[in-house]
């Protein structure tokens, strides 16, 4: 299926390049560019913006670094453009880096602060661009700047060479949106916690994305800066990229990567017409009303239920493609070392500006076993899990896994390393596949490539009986359903340590007993589990030992019989006598 | 170096200044912190009262501190509807941002229709007025402004901590639901919370209208202050935008007493990227 858009996208290329040998009325031509260049502004807006939902309002600024790279270095220092338009791109890209770097350390800027640092980030690029020799005021003339020939005139160049862009622009997206990259962006997109958690590198998936987007857009200001050969300041900064690039893609379809194209020659079609009309202004109304009227009636775009349905059909390919194969990977069977300590946390603490949530928890588990842990509401049991999965940087103490000092490692390295979880209220990634969700932890908490990543994911379906609903999305299953796809997820990574927040909440008598099976089966093949649960019975059915939390503190651990005649833990849940 | 008397000047003005940035950097952060929106549209609200003040003072005469009183009951029906219409659509805050962006442009494109692109100015005789106080001057429109601000957020403190109706209003915009769920008319008082955050988008478009001169897309250049300020604030107390907006106001004026004028939106853009930095809790 990439393969197929891959080669749509060059042979409309081919074709479309060919156009200024041909006479076309300069009209066209002239047209044709501008959508071109829109093409090329919503595109690689969209390519980040779009997948992984941090809408950037700062568009212009990055298109305007690349205006302004051409205007300097051909402008004022007369230097060739070619070469100069690579620097363009890249200028805007490393700008993009560094605003990224800046801003994605801080977790409380998701999307709505993004967007608007980024709007606040173009008038601070335009005011330096005004108050330095890079403009100083009056603008810049570009007209001695010696236009490359490729083509049979100027015209004609100048859409080559933005035609050429788009090809680029278009072939990037399409790769993003099938990669283990956009797969990762798209899980930031709905939960970007729970992404982290999973082993997506968070941080570093937004910088690339960002940085590729950014670049396009430099490339394309460097293109349009000799093509109007005349930049100012005011008109390249001006609110009109930032909303016509979002206005695109919105009205396109933010899902799919064609979308803001299509969005763009929708636009522009409509604001060539009014230009002809000669109400600009009426236009530039009319806009704002359809960003409206898009956004009341068909918030996913034009494309978005077109987008669904070819994510659901792709998930199904991949479950024929490897039933095809039909040589699933093997289930090892378990070499259990019960004496081989997996994880141990020494005086382990976190507490939340002054509430102790854990308090010097020094516990360890042991290869193969099952380590129910258990305590009242607010003990402290899902702070443990959220601290071992790095979720929560410790505030004291030390976690060894496997002999090694994990504890200031990030939760994807974490995760990485063998240790996954599941989230007791189940928080799947709403907008992709019950398949994307499965591979997506697979790919990166297992570190294997996508393809390898999907025979993993169908093989933890499947275990959990989940296999017949690949293709669905998670607003499509029911709460136990939801529940092993939390599984399946986890399990799919092949995970070392599984760590399980009470499961079995909320789920029938008999739903309990499967999953009971389920987990005894889990650790059948060698996986070792953490057990948080409240359901007595299935504790008492599955651990091997139990560690209890009280105030955040460790009040037992052993033998689940002798723990439970414990004065102290009886205390904890019932009270003390009198 | 500068004389100490033009830096207490410009400190003042700051000051000053500061207070028009926390009067529309309340309503704003008002409808972010109770509402869950960001209302883009507040700045064109700002700019729409500034117009409507021109008209009002330059064509029919009217005393520019009657539009104070005027212009406000006006556009506290216009925020009502607007956000009855994102309430029937259940519109998410992040939808709520392209909407009232897209509204912006609608406002910004009739502003410029009806009024055109041109530079225009309230023109009235308390342009003139100035007290002079040891040798520091306070302008009319400024001070105002200012007063104007510290008695909103000192109202709006004092409703939101001493009266039921405050209570409820604190109630919803912790858990809306459950407030829903003891008795709290959530849809009335949300509807009043934005008509009031429009009507101070017109207090403070009055008071734009008396200081600035006035174009339509110079709309944009207060996004990037005012956010600063409502970021800085916070969401929480009626105080923080207006403290907020005095120490981005005085940053501002001093730094333009040893720098080029034309610098000053980098100021407030660099005390909130300092703030996201070295105090990420307080966002």
């Amino acid at each position: 299926m990439k393969q197929s858009n891959y080669a749509l996208v060059i042979i409309a290329g081919i074709l479309l390049a060919a156009l200024p040998w041909l006479n076309i009325p300069a009209f066209w031509q002239s047209f044709l560019y501008i959508v071109f260049y829109w093409g090329v502004l919503a595109v690689s807006w969209n390519l980040f913006s779009g997948v992984s939902g941090y809408f950037s309002f700062g568009h212009g600024a990055f298109f305007g670094i690349g205006m302004y790279t051409v205007a300097y270095f051909c402008g004022h220092l007369e230097l060739p453009f070619l070469p100069i338009l690579i620097l363009s791109g890249l200028l805007a890209g490393f700008f993009g880096l560094l605003i990224g770097a800046l801003v994605f350390r801080v977790k409380n800027v998701r999307g709505e602060l993004f967007a608007l640092l980024t709007l606040a980030v173009t008038f601070v690029i335009a005011t330096i661009v005004l108050n330095t020799p890079i403009d100083g005021g009056p603008g810049v003339y570009l007209n001695s700047v010696a236009i490359p020939k490729l083509g049979p005139n100027a015209a004609a160049s100048f859409y080559l060479m933005m035609l050429l862009l788009l090809i680029v622009s278009l072939l990037s997206a399409i790769w993003i949106y099938a990669s283990k990259l956009g797969l990762g962006l798209s899980a930031i997109h709905d939960d970007e916690d729970a992404a982290e958690v999973m082993g997506v590198p968070t941080y570093r998936s937004k910088l690339i994305g960002l940085f590729i987007s950014t670049y396009l857009a430099g490339m394309a200001g460097g293109i349009q800066a000799l093509f109007v050969s005349y930049v100012t300041a005011n008109e390249t900064f001006s609110i009109s990229v930032p909303l016509f690039v979002v206005l695109m893609s919105v009205l396109g379809g933010t899902r799919h990567w064609a979308g803001p194209l299509l969005g763009a020659i929708v636009i522009t079609g409509i604001q060539y017409f009014f230009t002809v009309g000669d109400s600009a202004l009426f236009g530039k109304m009319i806009l704002g009303f359809i960003l409206i009227v898009v956004i009341l009636f068909i918030p996913n775009g034009l494309l978005g239920n077109f987008a669904r349905s070819r994510a659901k059909k792709s998930s199904l390919q991949i479950v024929q493609d490897i039933l095809k194969k039909n040589d699933l990977p093997q289930e090892k069977k378990a070499v259990s070392k019960k004496d081989q300590v997996l994880l141990q946390t020494k005086d382990l603490s976190k507490s939340f500006s002054g509430i102790k949530a854990l308090q010097n928890v020094s516990l360890e588990i042991y290869q193969g076993e099952i380590l129910g842990l258990l305590g009242p509401n607010g003990s402290g049991k899902s702070t443990f899990i959220n601290v071992i999965s790095g979720h929560y940087p410790a505030t004291g103490g030390q976690k060894l896994f496997e002999g090694n000092d994990i504890t200031a490692l990030s939760a994807h390295q974490i995760a990485a390393k063998g240790i996954t979880r599941t989230y007791q209220t189940p928080r799947p990634f709403n907008e992709l596949t019950v398949m994307d969700n499965t591979r997506l932890v697979a790919s990166y908490a297992g570190n294997v490539s996508l393809d390898e990543a999907s025979e993993l994911a169908y093989a933890a379906l499947k275990q959990v009986g989940l296999e017949d609903k690949a293709d669905s999305l998670p607003s499509d299953l029911n709460l136990h359903q939801r529940k092993f796809l939390e599984f399946a997820r986890a399990l799919a990574a092949k995970p070392k340590l599984l760590m399980l927040d009470e499961v079995l909440s909320g789920l029938t008598p008999s739903e309990i007993n499967s999953s009971v099976e389920l987990i005894q089966k889990i650790r059948s093949q060698g996986t070792t589990i953490l057990f948080v649960e409240h359901v007595m019975s299935a504790v008492m059915a599955l651990a091997d030992r139990i560690v209890v939390l009280n105030h955040g503190q460790m009040i037992a651990k052993g033998l689940p019989a002798d723990v439970m005649r414990d004065p102290e833990v009886m205390a904890a849940y019932l009270g003390k006598k009198a | 170096m500068p004389s100490l008397n033009l830096l207490i000047q410009s400190a003042v003005s700051g000051v000053l200044l500061g207070g028009l940035y926390g009067l529309i950097g309340l309503g704003l952060g008002l409808s972010w912190g109770f509402l869950g929106q960001i209302n883009l549209s507040h700045f064109a609200f700002v700019f729409l009262s500034a117009y409507l003040s021109f008209e009002f003072v330059n064509k029919l005469g009217i005393d520019p501190l009657v539009c104070l009183i005027i212009l406000p009951p006006i556009f506290f029906f216009i925020g009502i509807f607007l956000h009855w219409l994102i309430r029937r659509f259940r519109i998410t805050p992040f939808n709520s941002l392209l909407l009232t962006f897209g509204l912006t442009v609608i406002i910004e494109s009739f502003i410029q229709w009806i009024w055109t692109a041109d530079f225009v100015k309230l023109q009235t005789s308390y342009g003139d007025k100035k007290a002079s106080i040891a040798g520091i001057y306070l302008p009319f429109a400024e001070s105002m402004a200012f007063i104007i601000a510290v008695l909103v957020a000192v109202l709006v403190h004092l409703v939101m901590k001493y009266t039921d109706l405050g209570k409820a209003v604190r109630a919803i915009s912790q858990d809306p639901k459950m407030a829903t769920a003891f008795g709290i008319p959530q849809a009335k008082i949300s509807l009043g919370i934005a008509g009031l955050c429009t009507a101070l988008a017109a207090l403070g478009g009055v008071c734009v209208a008396m200081i600035y001169t006035l174009n339509p897309s110079q709309m944009y250049s207060w996004i990037g202050v005012i956010f600063a300020v409502v970021m800085l604030g916070g969401l929480g107390n009626p105080f923080g935008p207006l403290i907020a907006g005095v120490v981005i106001g005085v940053s501002e004026a001093v730094t333009m007493v040893f720098v080029n004028p034309s610098w000053a939106p980098i100021v407030s853009f660099s005390l909130l990227i300092a703030l996201l930095l070295f105090r990420p809790g307080k966002l």
